[in-house]
């Protein structure tokens, strides 16, 4: 629900007061301090840790300043590194494929029943991440009814399976952060006056053309918003990796996991955590950059 | 074939039994109506009677349920918006925020595929002719109300289209602007001989502008002319009440005298032009535009027809003229325009008048209709 | 031909977005149904009816512990950042003060910080300080990661809120404490409301933080993930469906109180 408002904040400035007292800063006190303690201080434990070295006993480490790690750490898991932004790229595609006109649907041709199709939107929240992710994997499971359906038509062969594949982890994906995607395109589209779609009709474009110069131009904000929502939790994750992959299909988040409690190299995993926030960072910043400067053509 | 109608078919607009209806709601009745080519149409209405629908039917914005629009000779019924020859301005004028003023004048004209040279000397002669080229790169969230409804106008003229819909165009803006507007749209429409349809449920603003005004109510055209005719010959009570002001009095025609009829009101006898009336059996309205009352004190001599047992029930003071309410001895009030042209006592609350009139500014409606049907 | 063309591409997008929401319903129903599968302690192949589960969620070991565990590690985050992510909002939607942006960066940072590198850079700092992991670490990770939600969600609210509103209560002899009490309070509670509810089904639902801050303690999600290798019982999907139950019923009554409370004012 927080995303629907994401992008209606930023420029309502007005009415504010304007008074130099303290109110301010003693409302913002405790969160932030809270955010300092558990979100800054621990990122910069953190980047601490990623440069130390084993001490002796497993799970005690020095720090050396060994900038080393990051080069070890990144050659050793190029390959999930490059999975990770892969497999977040392509279900943030196919997330935006899929949203796209279903928010479209919803904002302008659900009448009375728009709210009602929000909460579809919102439905799969209501149950646990966990359980859907390993619904999804029963049903495309061995025993499911997919797989069975198509080998019985034939479509592939008794030796193929859609679970264990890279397919399902990207499914997997596509379909958890789905409503991340939804919701914020739905926002922009929602506030699109719908005259400025009949007046580009008017002004002799055809319903793709006015899509193409208006509709998807004012939706911007929403699809970019999307994109984010859906690319940074999907970068990291590891849960559909974990649950609907195979060791070929594993994420740079399965990596982290395992060198924090397998195998107890906190440095490697510390240098690996950080490389991939600052990566995705980048990433993002470059992106809002270019989305937000550019006219689209 | 039909791409090339929004350029090249030219003529009168021509509705023919057109009917939209939503659900069970008729929202416009079996309409039929010629709009001559190169003329400046209203349609008039209170909201909800259907004349915002009957233009976005024109526009292509809404299927007809049943009927028929041509232009000329070409039927546009079933074309597309973008395949019209017709442009819109809209109501809060819907620019594009995304784009500059420049590409929002351009827009029409790129969909055609026009050079961008020749698209910049017309862009730019609009822009003048609107008077507004120093805005050219703006974008409309930094235009006035006033500027963007310009910009409107001109995002649709560009094109040359051989019709232009406008919709509540200066809603939005205030009294003085509307004024001022009013007085702008009508000379750029003689300067560029396009017919315009308008759209406004603002009389005065009707008035002003169209050669020629249909009000509608109820999905219907009540009565159809000339500002002038619409207003000294009204047809129904609903015309009567919602372009100007009248005092719709009931009555029985008891006589014939020459030209006129003999009405009885109220026990007063008064002759009304035969012309005039609309009213077909006994049974009448006799209508009085306000500003046609003379008011007097009781006992002063009057002329023409006279309505007396008057009582002064209120007054308000409005600089060029004076507004009475006037209370009759059938229960009724009456409201009479006094013009502040001379010096003349002024009329105090409670005080007997009595009330006269030149007998041509009666005109009589058929008696079985709401007398209050469309007062403000 | 004509009109078959247009009634295609007029609802196009309507069987487009049924499609879609299909989709989108698949694994619920899935959830929903196996939850009355007699099939043991896998429940992977449907083995026919039973209410059993139902009448007892707390066959499966350990499972009901979980539950307990998620609600109360849940209600308590939900408590703490909903406040503390309420008065940040209004810092930021009422009042100018120098640092607003770099507050709104820190505010937007650990939503744009993947959760397996906000749980292991807590992780990395519990061991350094060497904290042991447990209830109290993961609430506080939980506090921490819903706080932005919080902001974002309430923000939006006080936003849309006309800032003449409280103007005329003040000019009604409204000091600002009453002003807050009697006008904002009251129109802001919805989106207050809404963020608890974000917040708590983030915090009910989150495995990958919690997996870092929980030591050896259980959650409803972590023992998901763990039975997931041998099959997660039914019990769980009865755990799941009644959730989900429990909040479309939370959401609906909240729209219905809403579109009630609009048609009085209309």
């Amino acid at each position: 629900m927080a995303f629907l408002h994401v992008q209606k904040t930023t420029n309502r400035l007005k009415g504010l007061k304007n008074n130099r007292s303290l109110i301010p800063y003693l409302l913002l006190a405790p969160g932030l301090i809270w955010l300092s303690i558990f979100f800054i201080f621990p990122i910069l434990q953190l980047g601490a840790t990623s440069t130390k070295t084993p001490a002796g006993e497993i799970g005690f480490f020095e720090q050396t300043y060994r900038f080393q790690n990051y080069i070890d750490a990144f050659l050793a898991s190029k390959e999930q590194f490059y999975r990770s932004f892969l497999y977040a790229t392509l279900a943030t595609i196919l997330a935006l494929a899929i949203a796209y006109p279903l928010a479209y649907a919803i904002a302008f041709k659900s009448g009375r029943y728009k709210n009602i199709l929000l909460v579809m939107v919102i439905a799969p929240f209501f149950t646990s991440f966990l359980l859907r992710t390993i619904a999804w994997k029963q049903i495309l499971g061995e025993e499911g009814p997919v797989v069975s359906a198509l080998r019985a038509v034939s479509i592939i062969g008794d030796t193929t399976s859609i679970t264990a594949t890279p397919f399902a982890v990207v499914t997997g994906l596509t379909y958890n952060f789905l409503p991340f995607m939804t919701l914020p395109l739905y926002a922009s589209l929602e506030r699109i006056d719908p005259r400025t779609m009949e007046a580009a009709g008017d002004l002799y474009a055809n319903g793709l053309t006015t899509f193409r110069k208006v509709t998807l131009p004012l939706s911007m904000p929403g699809v970019v918003a999307g994109t984010l929502l859906t690319f940074i939790p999907a970068a990291g994750d590891y849960i559909n990796a974990a649950i609907l992959g195979d060791p070929k299909s594993k994420m740079l988040g399965n990596v982290i996991d395992a060198y924090y409690f397998r195998i107890v190299d906190y440095p490697t995993a510390a240098a690996l955590s950080f490389m991939l926030m600052a990566a995705i960072l980048i990433l993002v910043t470059f992106y809002i950059r270019r989305a937000g400067t550019e006219e689209l053509v | 074939m039909a791409q090339d109608a929004s350029t090249s078919a030219r003529g009168d607009l021509i509705l023919r039994n057109l009917t939209k209806t939503f659900g069970d709601f008729v929202a416009v009745d079996d309409l039929s109506l010629t709009i001559a080519k190169g003329s400046f149409f209203a349609l008039l209405g209170p909201s909800g009677c259907g004349k915002t629908t009957t233009l976005r039917m024109i526009a292509g914005l809404e299927e007809p349920t049943s009927g028929s629009i041509h232009v000329g000779t070409t039927d546009i019924t079933d074309m597309r918006p973008y395949q019209r020859p017709v442009n819109t301005v809209f109501q809060n004028y819907a620019l594009f925020p995304h784009l500059s003023i420049y590409e929002n004048i351009a827009f029409g004209l790129r969909r055609r595929g026009i050079s961008n040279d020749l698209i910049k000397e017309q862009v730019d002669k609009v822009l003048n002719l609107v008077e507004l080229p120093q805005l050219a790169q703006r974008k409309p969230g930094q235009l006035s109300g006033g500027q963007q409804q310009r910009i409107a106008v001109a995002r649709a003229i560009v094109n040359r289209p051989a019709l232009l819909l406008l919709d509540e165009p200066l809603g939005a803006l205030d009294l003085k602007l509307r004024r001022q507007m009013q007085i702008e749209l009508k000379w750029i429409q003689t300067e560029i001989g396009i017919t315009f349809v308008h759209v406004t449920h603002d009389q005065e603003e009707a008035m002003t502008m169209a050669d020629t005004i249909a009000v509608m109510n109820n999905g219907k055209i009540e009565q159809m002319g000339s500002p002038d005719d619409l207003y000294d010959s009204p047809k129904t009570a609903f015309v009567a009440n919602f372009l100007g002001q009248s005092n719709l009095i009931p009555g029985t025609v008891s006589g014939n005298d020459g030209d006129n009829l003999i009405v009885d009101l109220h026990g007063n006898k008064i002759a009304m032009p035969k012309r005039r009336s609309s009213a077909t059996g006994a049974s009448i309205l006799a209508g009085i535009r306000p500003e046609k009352f003379r008011i007097a004190p009781e006992g002063k001599g009057a002329t023409g027809n006279v309505l007396t047992g008057g009582v002064v029930s209120d007054i308000s003071y409005i600089g060029v003229s004076t507004q009475y309410q006037v209370e009759m001895p059938w229960g009724k009030e009456l409201m009479v325009f006094e013009q502040n042209d001379d010096d003349s006592d002024f009329l105090k609350k409670g005080e007997k008048v009595v009330l006269s009139w030149e007998p041509m500014f009666t005109f009589g409606l058929d008696g079985s209709q709401d007398a209050s049907a469309g007062a403000h | 031909m004509r009109s078959v063309k247009r009634w295609a591409s007029k609802n196009l997008i309507r069987i487009y977005a049924f499609l879609a929401f299909t989709y989108i319903f698949i694994p619920i129903i899935y959830t929903i149904a196996f939850s009355f599968n007699d099939g043991g302690k896998s429940n992977l192949t449907w083995k026919g009816f039973t209410l059993k589960n139902w009448a007892n969620p707390c066959a499966a070991p350990e499972i009901c512990t979980a539950l307990g565990n998620s609600l109360k590690i849940g209600l308590t985050s939900t408590i703490f950042a909903t406040i503390l992510g309420t008065l940040i909002a209004f810092a930021l939607g009422r009042y100018h003060f120098k640092g607003r942006s770099s507050t709104n960066l820190l505010i937007f940072l650990p939503m744009a910080t993947p959760e397996i590198v906000l749980g292991a850079s807590l992780l990395t700092m519990f061991i350094g300080l060497g904290v042991d992991t447990g209830f109290v670490t993961t609430i506080i990770a939980h506090i921490m990661f819903c706080i932005s939600f919080v902001v974002v969600t309430v923000k939006a609210r006080i936003a849309s809120l006309d800032p003449r509103l409280e103007q005329a209560a003040m000019d009604l002899y409204a000091n600002e404490w009453q002003t807050f009490r009697r006008v904002t309070l009251p129109l802001v509670a919805p989106g207050i409301a809404a963020a608890a509810l974000l917040a708590f089904s983030l915090s009910f639902d989150d495995f990958i933080i919690t997996n870092f801050t929980i030591g050896t303690e259980i959650t409803f999600p972590k023992f998901v993930y763990t039975s997931a290798i041998r099959g997660v019982p039914a019990q769980a999907n009865v755990i799941g469906a009644a959730m989900f139950f429990i909040a479309l019923a939370i959401v609906i009554v909240g729209q219905v109180l809403a579109s009630k409370r609009k048609s009085k004012l209309s």
